[in-house]
């Protein structure tokens, strides 16, 4: 376009950034909807709810008494969460206690447990949790875990010397507060929802709507349609997530152990995947509803039940587990704890930094090439 | 802006084809529109139409043949051609939630005018069609016509060599219409070249020269008044009617 020369003018990716900001600012609901809801998620997840649970009931099986077992009773009666129900002196009774909805986990001590202590041999302990809730029994069990592994420390055995037959996926979570896992999930549903699931929309709705045509017709390249439409949304996305940590922090004292930049760079990652998401949607469907529905669909529902964000990875069936490797937000949610609540660095994160970057890379290439104006 | 400085004709095409896999959408049209002319492309629905209009407007390749769009290239230079067009779709082109003025703000941009330009043509335009009480409404509470008018305007708003127009007047009044009209010609006046796609019969009469599509070839082209002696009709829905029965 000829223009005088010295005179300003905005160029077109710019005037159709503006356009982006004022359809976002003036749908005043849907922007009050996307930044209240994710703050008053924290709060509910926070206070009403707590996955984590109190009063737990526990039963232990003590078939020889000693000073050793002794001392893991008082230590598991004096926690706050539990209370210690019964003592047996074997494993036939645990069973009816469940059944009659009388204890929550069992505590099984092998025989001579302080004789072996002492001599340095492996000395058994096995939780046995009421799994009928899978999601309270793995907690509950978790809890148990964390305070025997304390009691361990605290007998100066070394950690071999106390075998518990379980894994410590929230070793690093000790005080075991839900909130804290659950905040880096939210980080990443909304991420998702501002950047797959608004974009879809927004970009479907031109294409509705017949503006798409307009647009592709005009010297504004699709790189920069996309470019500007993304943008706006990135924006709008990292601020929301931005309050979410503040809420959570300022609310629930959520700890935040590792580099701020790092968690925000690998939230820009996973904003791009989400973006190369939403796009791919709106090119693929053609009216906002079925956008909305496949985005809800295709990014939504993954994102919030198989990301490990609600429903722990290791207690899906194994036929499932590995579509959890498809989903962008389980890479995510692994990245956002491991920077928020063990304060690692990007050095321990590679991998899945690595499988995001090469998820955005596919999906943006599909995305742009997907939107071409000659394949429209 | 102007055409470049050579005697082309605004759009020049030949034998310009388009298939989708075994159908054939058009087969080898060959016309040309002269500068400042208003074109009538009339055609039945699904008479290649709409493929014809992507083809010159660089939405969509052509499977063989030749066509210029203001000088330049459909298969090789659509960045030029899209900076020296404007386009206008029966769904018009304009955003309901933002408000006139920004409506011409956003397209003077994405058309690379400058601020200082685009200020001056958004105060002219309000003025010229009577908006300056609703400069600063959203457009999704403006009446049909005001929008229509306004988006031609804003289609126009950087001042292209050819504008293309897909049934610019479905769903309005015969008053706005006629109004509208008025504003082509204007347009074409000063020497803007109008592609314009109808289904109203009485407005092809208001054309320099139409062309008729039936099934994916142009079966007639002519001034309206050739047209009508040639096939001996009294209205060219006469001739069009004549012309696309076979294929009805």
């Amino acid at each position: 376009m000829r223009r005088a020369p010295g005179s300003a003018a905005r160029g077109p990716l710019v005037a159709f950034m503006v356009k982006e900001v004022q359809h976002i600012l003036r749908d005043r609901q849907t922007l009050t909807i996307l930044i209240l809801m994710p703050l008053l998620q924290v709060v509910l997840f926070g206070y009403a709810l707590r996955t984590d649970i109190q009063d737990i009931r526990v039963a232990v099986v003590d078939p020889t008494p000693d000073y050793a077992t002794l001392a893991l009773r008082n230590r598991l009666g004096a926690t706050d969460r539990f209370r210690l129900v019964q003592v047996l002196p074997d494993a036939s009774r645990l069973e009816t206690l469940f059944r009659r909805n009388e204890a929550d986990v069992g505590v099984e001590v092998a025989p001579r447990f302080g004789t072996r202590l002492a001599r340095g041999e492996p000395a058994d302990i096995q939780i046995v949790a009421d799994a009928s809730d899978p999601n309270g029994g793995t907690t509950m069990a978790a809890y148990v875990n964390a305070v025997i592994d304390d009691f361990a420390g605290q007998m100066g055995a070394s950690g071999g010397a106390v075998h518990i037959a379980l894994d410590t996926r929230m070793r690093f979570n000790p005080t075991l507060a839900s909130v804290n896992l659950f905040v880096p999930g939210l980080i990443a549903l909304v991420i998702t929802l501002v950047s797959a699931l608004m974009t879809a929309i927004s970009l479907s709705r031109e294409k509705e709507r017949g503006t798409l045509e307009s647009l592709l017709v005009s010297p504004l390249r699709p790189w920069q349609i996309i470019v500007g439409k993304v943008l706006p949304y990135l924006g709008l996305g990292l601020t929301i997530v931005l309050l979410v940590l503040a809420a959570a922090w300022g609310v629930f004292r959520v700890p935040f152990r590792g580099s701020l930049a790092l968690l925000l760079g690998e939230a820009l990652l996973y904003t791009l995947v989400s973006l190369a998401l939403g796009v791919l949607i709106a090119a693929r469907t053609s009216t906002q509803r079925s956008a909305m529905l496949a985005a809800l669909v295709g990014t939504m529902m993954p994102s919030a039940l198989l990301s490990g964000m609600i429903f722990p990875i290791a207690s899906m069936p194994a036929w499932l587990r590995p579509v959890t490797y498809i989903v962008p937000a389980r890479w995510f949610i692994i990245i956002a704890r491991g920077v928020m609540l063990e304060g690692v660095g990007l050095v321990n994160l590679w991998i899945e930094t690595g499988v995001l970057v090469l998820m955005t890379l596919v999906l943006l290439v599909a995305a742009v090439r997907s939107f071409d104006a000659r394949l429209a | 802006m102007t055409l470049p400085p050579n005697d082309e004709p605004a759009i020049r095409v030949r034998d310009l084809a388009r298939r989708f896999g075994g159908f054939i959408a058009v087969r080898g049209i060959s016309f040309e529109v002269a500068r400042g002319e208003v074109f009538g492309f009339l055609g039945a629905n699904g008479a290649g139409k709409t493929t014809a209009i992507k083809m010159l407007t660089g939405l969509l390749l052509p499977t063989s043949g030749e066509a210029r769009v203001a000088g330049y290239d459909v298969y090789r230079e659509t960045e030029s051609i899209r900076r020296h067009i404007g386009y206008m779709s029966q769904r018009f082109s304009l955003y309901e939630d933002l408000t006139v003025r920004e409506n011409i703000e956003l397209y003077g941009g994405i058309y690379g005018l400058s601020d200082e330009r685009i200020a001056k043509r958004s105060t002219e335009l309000i003025a010229r069609l009577g908006l300056h009480d609703v400069r600063d409404t959203l457009v999704g509470s403006i009446p049909l016509g005001w929008k229509q008018k306004l988006a031609f305007s804003v289609a126009v708003i950087h001042d292209p060599a050819i504008v293309f127009l897909d049934e610019p007047t479905s769903g309005v009044d015969p008053i706005t219409r006629r109004q509208f009209w008025e504003m082509i010609y204007t347009a074409a006046s000063k020497g803007t070249t109008v592609f314009v796609t109808t289904h109203y019969m009485d407005e092809a009469e208001y054309c320099d020269r139409v062309s008729i599509m039936v099934e994916g070839t142009i079966a007639a082209l002519g001034t309206p008044n050739d047209l009508k002696s040639r096939y001996g009709a009294a209205t060219i829905e006469d001739v069009f009617v004549r012309l696309a029965r076979p294929a009805a």
